[in-house]
């Protein structure tokens, strides 16, 4: 084999900062906890535009200094004159509050404001739909896992669980980190994330099934060796197109699908590691052999 | 691998034109087929509002009317009974152990039961009755819930479709939504703080006569116009279900706009009669628990119709009128979720979103040119292949395109090419050990297969759950990227193979083959 990467010699290392970087996003997740948007923490957001340029978040801020908004967020969005301003109160329970806010802003800063996006959601259907973005994870993971085991072995199937378990904890925990806000969108995103490094890692035990069954000689530890070396130039292709692509959303796409696109691109490369250097691994301390893939056949 | 049958051939470049003439179809008008792409809400603009019937005072509401004829019941037939007490949720009253058989016997006939209905459906009674020594217990039953919910959540449905027809917004979309939820959808609309109003006003109008004392029968109510407090009486004289038309109207001579109303026979009837006996009282037009007006009553009206003054502007009269010709909710209705977007934010989106596909194309595009060459731009070609198959299905399912949408494809612009990399690479592979160039392809797409196969079910099992669990955008992100896996299927394993199989038969020196 030429450029032969000897990526087992790196197993060691990368499992013990793998092992830190997902108990630092489990802290993280715990002690800081997620900064949920209105889709699943309630409340109203508003996204507007004002043409008077010079008018700055404090002036926004404190036009808004009403009580019964509950706490108030304002931030600039995109261009200039974009604001996303949210607060705690949900719409229902005044009908006319959203023209009520407009006018009240207007007058305080002595511009025209544009409403360009309301998103209003009440503490029930915002917990609802919690509730069925963790479904929808935990679901994915559950097919996965159904998915690699009965294509390949059970052992295979845990060793893909553990790496996509790795993804999204970090995932999240990189979005805990930052603050960065996690809405329906995100979910999204984390799903799209299982489905494709378990792409990643499918066509990497692929190929490791494939040489178990053609040397039967060789140590678990080196089979992985080729193997990762075998599909080494795709994995790097297929990554580097899909960033591509989603580093053309990132930059170009507008701001609402920045989160979503940060998401996946976190994804992607976290993704692409953990099915090198986590599911690879895993398969190893296995001890998985030809005999463990032969076994099924009788 | 690398052999095609001419049938096959013909197939595969027939079904490509098919989604290509279907993709046609957004940017021309035909009329022969009317199939294009939607746009979500958040690209179009428009207004997601989700609601929920709260049957709670509904169910005290038909308790309330229980009352009466369960005391005549226990009277006509003799049965002693004392403290009645009605509650939010239930009645309960004292009978004597001895009559309790009686009792029960009769409230569970099934036949001419005035009190509590039989659902046929369900095969259970509307009401439970459950004895605790001598204290008795009427509430409904689950089923008579859930019959209750039901009919008010339909009736809701009707009442608010006519609402928002009556405004006149262009195609709006009204469901129902599990058994407490309605979903209306309305797009292009710039202002949906008018329709939100009209949509949340149960309009329960009802027109008592104001009393002078206080009393059980009466209850004090707020006039509007000038937060005098009146005591109204309960019993109603008419109410909104005997209106058969309002319009809005400026009255003659004031000049002010006021409601003018019909009243069906029976109403006018009884409205004629009571305004007869009470002239110099002064009647209160109620809506929704608020005194709209009190005007005196100076003579009998007879005719049927009449009008509400309220110091309104045109546009209250006017909807004033809409919500009493629509009727009134069963139930209260609240807003649980909004999600408006404006049309000028919906038209950046598709701007940003239509050229950040462009470029990630572009970018995907020259790339795998530069990396694989000729058969880069095999792999180009059926990724052109791919995106017109992706509009021509989404055009045949005349799916909704939503921006998480547009990034689904720009995504599967970036992994469709996966496929293609991994038959290359393996092909390259091959053509290490492997002297025949043919039997090196053929090879490298067989032994490809499997794992291009695999690779692709696990993100088609995210979609599905994705399109299963997700609202709205994000169901549109789903929808595009399960459609874009099965057009990456066909274009990698049909349109590339065939056309590399086509360069690969004509090329016998290997003048291509720097993969």
């Amino acid at each position: 084999m030429i450029n032969k990467i000897n990526f087992s010699k790196f197993f060691k290392i990368a499992n013990i900062f793998s092992l830190l970087a997902v108990s630092m996003s489990i802290l993280f997740l715990f002690f800081k906890g997620l900064n949920y948007g209105v889709d699943f923490k309630g409340g109203t957001l508003l996204e507007i535009r004002i043409d008077n340029i010079n008018i700055q978040i404090q002036d926004i801020r404190s036009s808004l200094n009403i009580p019964e908004l509950g706490d108030v967020s304002v931030k600039q969005f995109g261009k200039e004159g974009d604001f996303l301003i949210k607060f705690e109160k949900n719409v229902n329970e005044k009908e006319k509050f959203i023209s009520e806010l407009k006018n009240i802003i207007s007058k305080k800063i002595g511009s025209a404001v544009n409403f360009r996006r309301v998103e209003s959601v009440g503490p029930k259907v915002s917990s609802e739909l919690l509730k069925q973005g963790l479904t929808a994870i935990v679901l994915a993971l559950g097919a996965m896992l159904f998915y690699i085991w009965i294509r390949f072995e059970w052992q295979f199937s845990i060793a893909a669980i553990i790496a996509l378990l790795h993804d999204v904890v970090i995932t999240l925990g990189i979005f805990s980190m930052l603050s960065f806000e996690v809405n329906l969108s995100i979910v999204a995103a984390v799903l799209t994330i299982v489905g494709y490094s378990m792409n990643d890692t499918v066509v990497i035990f692929d190929r490791i099934r494939e040489n178990l069954l053609k040397y039967s000689k060789i140590k678990t530890n080196e089979i992985t060796d080729i193997s990762v070396n075998e599909t080494l130039s795709r994995t790097i292709i297929t990554s580097l197109t899909t960033l591509l692509a989603l580093f053309s959303i990132f930059i170009l796409g507008g701001e609402i699908l920045k989160g979503f696109s940060f998401a996946m691109i976190l994804g992607v490369i976290i993704g692409t590691y953990s099915s090198i250097y986590v599911a690879s691994p895993v398969l190893n301390y296995f001890k998985v052999t030809q005999k463990t893939l032969l076994k099924d056949d009788d | 691998m690398l052999s095609f049958t001419k049938i096959k051939v013909l197939s595969i470049y027939l079904i490509l034109i098919l989604t290509i003439f279907f993709a046609s179809l957004n940017f021309k008008n035909n009329n022969l087929i009317d199939k294009k792409v939607n746009l979500g809400l958040d690209l179009q603009g428009g207004s997601y509002i989700l609601l929920e019937i709260d049957t709670k005072p509904l169910v005290n509401q038909k308790l309330q009317t229980k009352v009466i004829p369960i005391k005549k019941l226990l009277k006509k037939n003799i049965i002693k009974f004392s403290d009645f007490t009605i509650s939010q949720d239930y009645i309960s009253l004292t009978i004597d152990e001895n009559s309790q058989k009686k009792f029960e016997n009769l409230f569970f006939k099934k036949q001419e039961n005035k009190i509590n209905n039989f659902i046929s459906e369900y095969n259970k009674f509307e009401l439970d009755l459950e004895f605790s020594q001598n204290r008795a217990t009427i509430k409904f039953s689950n089923f008579g819930l859930i019959s209750l919910n039901n009919a008010a959540l339909k009736q809701s449905i009707e009442i608010i479709r006519r609402r928002i027809d009556d405004v006149g917004t262009k195609e709006p979309t009204i469901l129902q939504r599990g058994d407490k939820r309605i979903l209306v959808e309305l797009p292009g609309i710039d202002n949906p703080e008018r329709i939100k109003e009209l949509l949340g006003k149960t309009a329960q109008l009802t027109f008592r006569l104001v009393s002078k004392e206080d009393g059980f029968g009466s209850e004090k109510l707020i006039l509007s116009e000038n937060n005098e407090e009146l005591t109204v009486s309960k019993r109603i004289v008419i109410s909104g279900d005997n209106l058969v038309d309002a319009q809005p109207q400026f009255d003659n001579q004031s000049n002010q706009p006021l409601v003018r109303f019909n009243l069906d026979r029976l109403g006018a009837q009884k409205f004629g009669r009571v305004t007869a006996e009470n002239v110099g009282r002064r009647l209160a037009i109620v809506l929704d628990n608020s005194v709209i007006s009190a005007p005196n009553i100076r003579e009998s009206i007879t005719g049927g119709a009449g009008t509400i003054s309220g110091g309104f502007s045109f546009q209250e009269a006017t909807d004033l009128a809409l919500l009493l010709r629509s009727g009134a909710l069963p139930a209260p209705i609240n807003i649980v979720e909004e999600r408006t977007v404006g049309p000028d934010l919906g038209k950046d989106s598709i701007d940003a979103g239509v050229f950040s596909l462009v470029i990630g194309f572009a970018l995907v595009v020259i790339f795998m040119f530069i990396k694989y060459r000729i058969f880069g731009l095999v792999s180009n070609i059926s990724l052109i292949a791919n995106l017109f198959m992706m509009v021509g299905i989404l055009t045949l399912l005349e799916a909704t395109l939503t921006l998480p949408g547009i990034a689904g494809i720009i995504l599967t612009v970036g992994m469709a090419v996966d496929s293609n990399v991994l038959i290359y690479e393996r092909i390259k592979e091959e053509l290490k050990t492997e002297k025949s160039i043919i039997h090196a392809f053929d090879t490298g797409y067989n032994k490809a297969k499997i794992t291009v196969i695999d690779a692709n079910v696990t993100t088609l099992i995210a979609a599905s759950i994705l399109f299963i669990f997700g609202s709205g955008p994000v169901k549109g992100f789903a929808v595009t990227l399960g459609i874009g896996i099965v057009t990456t299927l066909f274009s990698a394993y049909f349109i590339a193979r065939h056309l590399t199989s086509v360069i690969v038969l004509n090329d016998k020196q290997g003048k291509y083959f720097k993969l």
